[in-house]
């Protein structure tokens, strides 16, 4: 299968497929509480109904307003487009495009809120600046975490940096994966890869990208997503007032930011064997686990108390910013060999 | 053998922590006091008989000068101690500043907790091995926390807990150092004999100099805590003004000596590695600096208890710049430290009784002493005279040794500094004693919290003219004489006059030990 | 071997965060009490040159003093100050996170720089030992429980071992029981102390046990 065909396959699978996560987690959720819970298609249902009404603009909104839902969404679909989660190199890869991913994202975010504010509401308000005020902590976490795996891997492109935990079809036995990926376009941005604490920085990041996940997509213990108490809502209440297309556009949006972070996190923990077919059920498999991981955390755990917000996401900055230093000191051109001595 | 003086006084602790008569445990108290008295003169007289326990205890000149201060000391201070027990136990006093009730720590945990004092300061001075001799240090701070914390009130809780706390981070920086020291030796040449002062100032040419360096700034810094150097002397005043007289008697005059002879083995160990000159820069520049913070807080001071404690800090500071000076400066500090001990001992002793009989610790509260407490006003006045270092009193000699040794050096600087300190302590306290000394209470300024004994049946202590005078505040009542007990005059008797004898003539066995410790400090 | 060492010193720092970052006490006592077993297993890794007896005895005391000796003393002390969450600390969490992470970057910096008389430590072995050392400095500086406090000693000293593990070639067995014994006696006087405290100011809080000052006359 040609590589042009691979990407479209799995940009098409990732839009299609990304409600069917938010339905895996409701459906854990209703699980744990006892209940049957909806079907896995909901989302797909909530958007298809949500297409077919019009949308309602007070007069106190501007063209922000309108525009939020409509960018934020573009933003996603690019994520969508930039992530290559089955492994297959993607139709918009480039070195570099890490940083891309992030800063979309963050263009997404910047457009919620900035269309949040438009509505001149205090309610929205409020959900816009708790919404900055935590992702100014989670972002740094993201990045810092980022950098610390472009540092082992050696590369700056998303396919370099998220090429798997371990290469089962490698030459010689199945070995850790590290420096830049083989597939295409990828190079290597610092001579050579690996650290003599890849394993440690590696897990570090992990732990550090699954709490950003749990933050930037509004799941517990940051954000409640069922609850509409004035107290106690971030992203809820920033979407509060749109409704019908634009209301359509953000829940698919919201859907598309969990399978691209989910997809950051399978990508870097997932084993690569050589075969396509093979990566793509082991991905799949993987997303579903780790939508029914968020399903659990939410089942089991509350919501943290606002003020505690920022020392989780801090501790997950400290958690990168270990990995980090670890993989500077370790690196190539770091001051440490894994042997004895330790003299530089 | 070199075990008895270190283990008596650990069985005679836990003896003590048992039994339940109290006349029975001050007797041991005193015993075991006199006994060990005994066992360190006869170390003196005949140290081939008790024999080295292989790498970690042995007895060499230092060891046993300290020694023989500590042990000197404390059969002073048990002495004091069986008449302040005495009047103390089991009553509930009102404090003199704030007027609370409060009580105090069962006798026989403070019994024991002083033995087990006294068991520590023997291991510390007779210990061979920087390791072992950490773990005594450290046990020394343990055991005296329950000392400290006496008076069962919130002020000394607080002293408590601060000492508690900054002795052991220091303790613990001191084993950091004690760590950098051993990562000093070579590879492959350890073993139990790796720290030992004796095989560490023999290989002192292989040992690794960085390492030594550093070690020595870590153990100066978490054993001068322990010291009272400053800038790491925060917890001594707190602690010594609301110990027991007795404890703070033991504090400044024995445990100050212990961390000092720690630091005394590893100048030694980085004179003979050529490091010489650098650790005693260190130690002259942490000793004036200790000089200059005492002399700042002295003047002014109100309390008398914190004037001595700052008082120590300064002396600590005057035997660091000895040390620091090196040659006659060597011989000075060591033979301060004997003086220092013997005075600021008797001083705190004395503070006890005034204590006991004004009910105050503040020096405004305190007037008229030669007439109410004739005999404590007269050894007050010897003993601040001798603090001083003013002829013919012992520590005059040792800081005029240390003196020359500053202007044999050539450096200017260290010999105004020091002079200076000298003087401005000697102005501050000598305001103080006049006060103290001589005059009445102004009329009008009423006795504030005159200590009130609510228990019963108290031999000793000093009951004062109490009745229409208090209401009045009036001088002259306040100025009949009280009653001095004989036990708590026993021991600053002794003291100062020991100090007095040694400003006049140095005994032989005293010098020759002297010059024994000094060889042992090497360049 | 070596990966799983590695492993162990990371995990050993990220106790340290732990410590900085928890504002329950009981959390706070889990991270010291962790950080100590792991101090106890260390030696049996890294594979230090002594009869294994000697080794074994090494890492059942240390285990049973600092894996339950410590934190059943110091459950003790919580109890009895029936102190469940700690005051806002005198550096907020977060803050303390932070400085954490700068320290750690400074432990990696100087750790791996300093030149071990040691042949075969771990890499991570002084940097984490560093590491753990100031982040007992801190906690006792930054914090104002005096449960916490006394936590932070204990990190201060598990550091401290640490160090001692690197440097010294074999620190003699009577040594290293008399090192355990004091800091065990240390916790104990400390819980004792801290009832006291307790009992005598209806807090634990020690930046308002300033009572004691130089007051002029």
């Amino acid at each position: 299968m040609s590589e042009t065909l691979r990407a479209v396959i799995q940009l098409l699978a990732a839009l299609l497929l990304a409600p069917v996560l938010l339905g895996i987690v409701n459906r854990v959720k209703a699980v744990f509480a006892g209940r049957r819970g909806s079907p896995l298609l909901q989302a797909w249902y909530d958007v298809a109904k949500l297409l077919g009404k019009s949308a309602v603009y007070s007069r106190t909104t501007g063209w922000v307003f309108k525009a939020g839902p409509v960018v934020g969404l573009s933003a996603m679909i690019l994520c969508v487009a930039l992530l290559p989660w089955t492994g297959a190199p993607t139709l918009l890869a480039f070195d570099g495009d890490l940083v891309l991913l992030v800063g979309l994202l963050a263009l997404a975010r910047f457009v919620t809120i900035a269309a949040a504010l438009d509505t001149g509401s205090a309610f929205e308000g409020m959900g816009a600046s708790r919404e900055a005020w935590f992702s100014s902590l989670g972002e740094p976490a993201l990045l810092v975490g980022l950098a610390s795996l472009a540092r082992i891997r050696g590369s700056l492109s998303i396919a370099g940096v998220f090429a798997g935990s371990v290469d089962l079809a490698a030459p010689g036995g199945a070995r850790f994966v590290s420096g830049p990926a083989a597939f295409g376009g990828a190079g290597a941005v610092f001579g050579g890869a690996s650290s003599a604490f890849s394993g440690a920085v590696m897990i570090l990041a992990a732990v550090a990208l699954f709490i950003v996940f749990l933050a930037e997509n509004a799941r517990i213990p940051v954000d409640d997503p069922a609850t509409h108490l004035e107290l106690t809502m971030i992203h809820e209440v920033m979407v509060l007032d749109h409704g019908g297309v634009d209301l359509a556009y953000i829940q698919y949006g919201a859907s598309l930011k969990l399978w691209v972070l989910g997809g950051l996190v399978v990508s870097l923990l997932a084993p690569r064997t050589g075969s396509w077919y093979l990566d793509v059920a082991v991905s799949l498999a993987g997303l579903a686990v780790v939508a029914a991981a968020t399903g659990v955390v939410e089942s089991i755990m509350a919501r943290l108390r606002l003020v505690r917000v920022p020392q989780l996401l801090v501790a997950a900055l400290a958690m990168s910013a270990l990995g980090l230093c670890l993989a500077l000191v370790g690196g190539p051109g770091g001051q440490l060999a894994l042997t004895a001595g330790g003299t530089p | 053998m070199i075990l008895l003086p270190v283990l008596l006084p650990a069985a005679a602790a836990v003896i003590a922590f048992f039994i339940q008569a109290h006349g029975a445990r001050r007797f041991l108290l005193a015993a075991t006091a006199a006994a060990h008295s005994l066992l360190v003169a006869w170390m003196w007289v005949d140290p081939a008989r008790f024999l080295a326990l292989g790498d970690w205890m042995a007895m060499d000149g230092l060891g046993r000068l300290f020694l023989g201060i500590t042990s000197a000391l404390f059969l002073a201070v048990s002495l004091y101690a069986v008449g302040f027990l005495r009047r103390e136990s089991g009553s509930t006093a009102a404090d003199s500043e704030e007027g609370f009730l409060f009580s105090n720590t069962p006798e026989a945990l403070f019994t024991a907790c002083l033995l087990g004092f006294l068991s520590t300061m023997t291991l510390v001075t007779v210990s061979t091995h920087f390791g072992l001799m950490w773990v005594a240090i450290e046990a020394t701070t343990l055991v005296s926390a329950p000392l400290i914390h006496y008076h069962r009130h919130h002020r000394s809780l607080e002293a408590t807990w601060k000492y508690i706390l900054l002795c052991s981070v220091g303790i613990a920086v001191a084993l950091l150092g004690t760590y950098f020291i051993a990562a000093a030796v070579p590879r492959g040449s350890g073993g139990v004999s790796s720290l030992t002062f004796g095989r560490l100032v023999q290989r002192a040419s292989e040992l690794d100099a960085r390492w030594l360096k550093a070690g020595f700034l870590l153990l100066v810094v978490g054993y001068g805590t322990k010291m009272g150097l400053a800038p790491l002397h925060a917890w001594l005043p707190d602690a010594h003004s609301e110990a027991p007289a007795l404890v703070s008697a033991l504090l400044s005059g024995a445990l100050l000596n212990c961390a000092f002879l720690a630091i005394l083995r590893i100048v030694a160990v980085l004179g003979s590695a050529g490091l010489g000159e650098f650790s005693r820069q260190t130690l002259l520049v942490f000793g004036l600096a200790s000089m200059a913070v005492a002399a700042g807080l002295i003047i002014g001071q109100g309390d008398y208890k914190r004037m001595l404690a700052y008082s120590s800090v300064e002396h600590m500071g005057i035997l660091a710049v000895g040390i620091g000076l090196g040659g006659t400066g060597d011989w000075g500090a060591l033979f301060h430290a004997v003086n220092h001990s013997l005075t600021k001992a008797a001083l705190f002793l004395l503070a006890g009784n005034l204590l006991a009989v004004y009910g105050s610790k503040r020096i405004s509260d305190v007037g008229g002493a030669l007439r109410r407490v004739p005999v404590t006003g007269v050894l007050w006045i010897a003993g601040f005279f001798a603090i001083l270092g003013a002829p013919p009193f012992g520590a005059f000699s040792s800081e005029l040794a240390i003196l020359r040794a500053a202007v044999s050096s050539g450096s200017w600087v260290v010999v105004v500094l020091y002079s200076l300190f000298l003087a401005a302590v000697f102005a501050g306290m000598i305001a103080v004693l006049v006060r103290m000394a001589q005059g009445g209470r102004a009329p009008g300024s009423p006795a504030r919290g005159q200590a009130v004994r609510a228990g019963a049946g108290h031999a000793a202590g000093g009951a004062p003219g109490f009745g229409p005078a208090e209401s009045h505040g009036l001088a002259v009542a306040v100025l009949a004489p009280a009653r001095e007990p004989v036990l708590g005059l026993i021991s600053p008797i002794v003291l100062l006059a020991g100090t007095l004898a040694l400003g006049l003539f140095v005994p032989g066995f005293l010098a020759s030990s002297l010059e024994q410790a000094i060889r042992l400090l090497g360049v | 071997m070596t990966v799983w060492i590695e492993g162990f010193l990371v995990v050993f720092m990220i106790t340290s965060l732990w410590l900085l970052g928890s504002a329950r006490l009981l959390s706070c006592i889990a991270a010291v009490s962790v950080q100590g077993v792991l101090l106890a297993a260390l030696p049996l890794l890294i594979g230090i040159d002594a009869p294994p007896w000697r080794l074994f005895l090494q890492a059942g005391v240390s285990l049973g003093l600092k894996g339950i000796a410590f934190p059943l003393l110091l459950l003790r002390a919580v109890r009895s100050v029936d102190a469940r969450r700690e005051m806002e600390p005198l550096v907020g969490y977060s803050l303390s996170l932070i400085v954490g992470v700068a320290l750690l970057a400074g432990s990696l910096a100087a750790g791996t720089r300093l030149s071990l008389p040691a042949q075969g430590m771990p890499a991570l072995l002084v940097p984490s030992a560093m590491f753990t050392t100031l982040t007992g400095l801190f906690v006792i500086v930054g914090r104002r429980s005096a449960i916490v406090q006394a936590l932070g000693y204990l990190a201060m000293e598990n550091g401290i071992a640490a160090f001692g593990l690197a440097l010294a070639e074999q620190e003699p067995l009577l040594v290293e029981m008399g090192t355990l014994l004091d800091a065990f006696m240390a916790v104990f006087v400390m819980g004792i102390t801290i009832f006291h405290i307790n009992r005598e100011f209806d807090h634990i809080e020690t930046d308002r046990l300033s009572s004691l000052k130089d007051a002029p006359e």
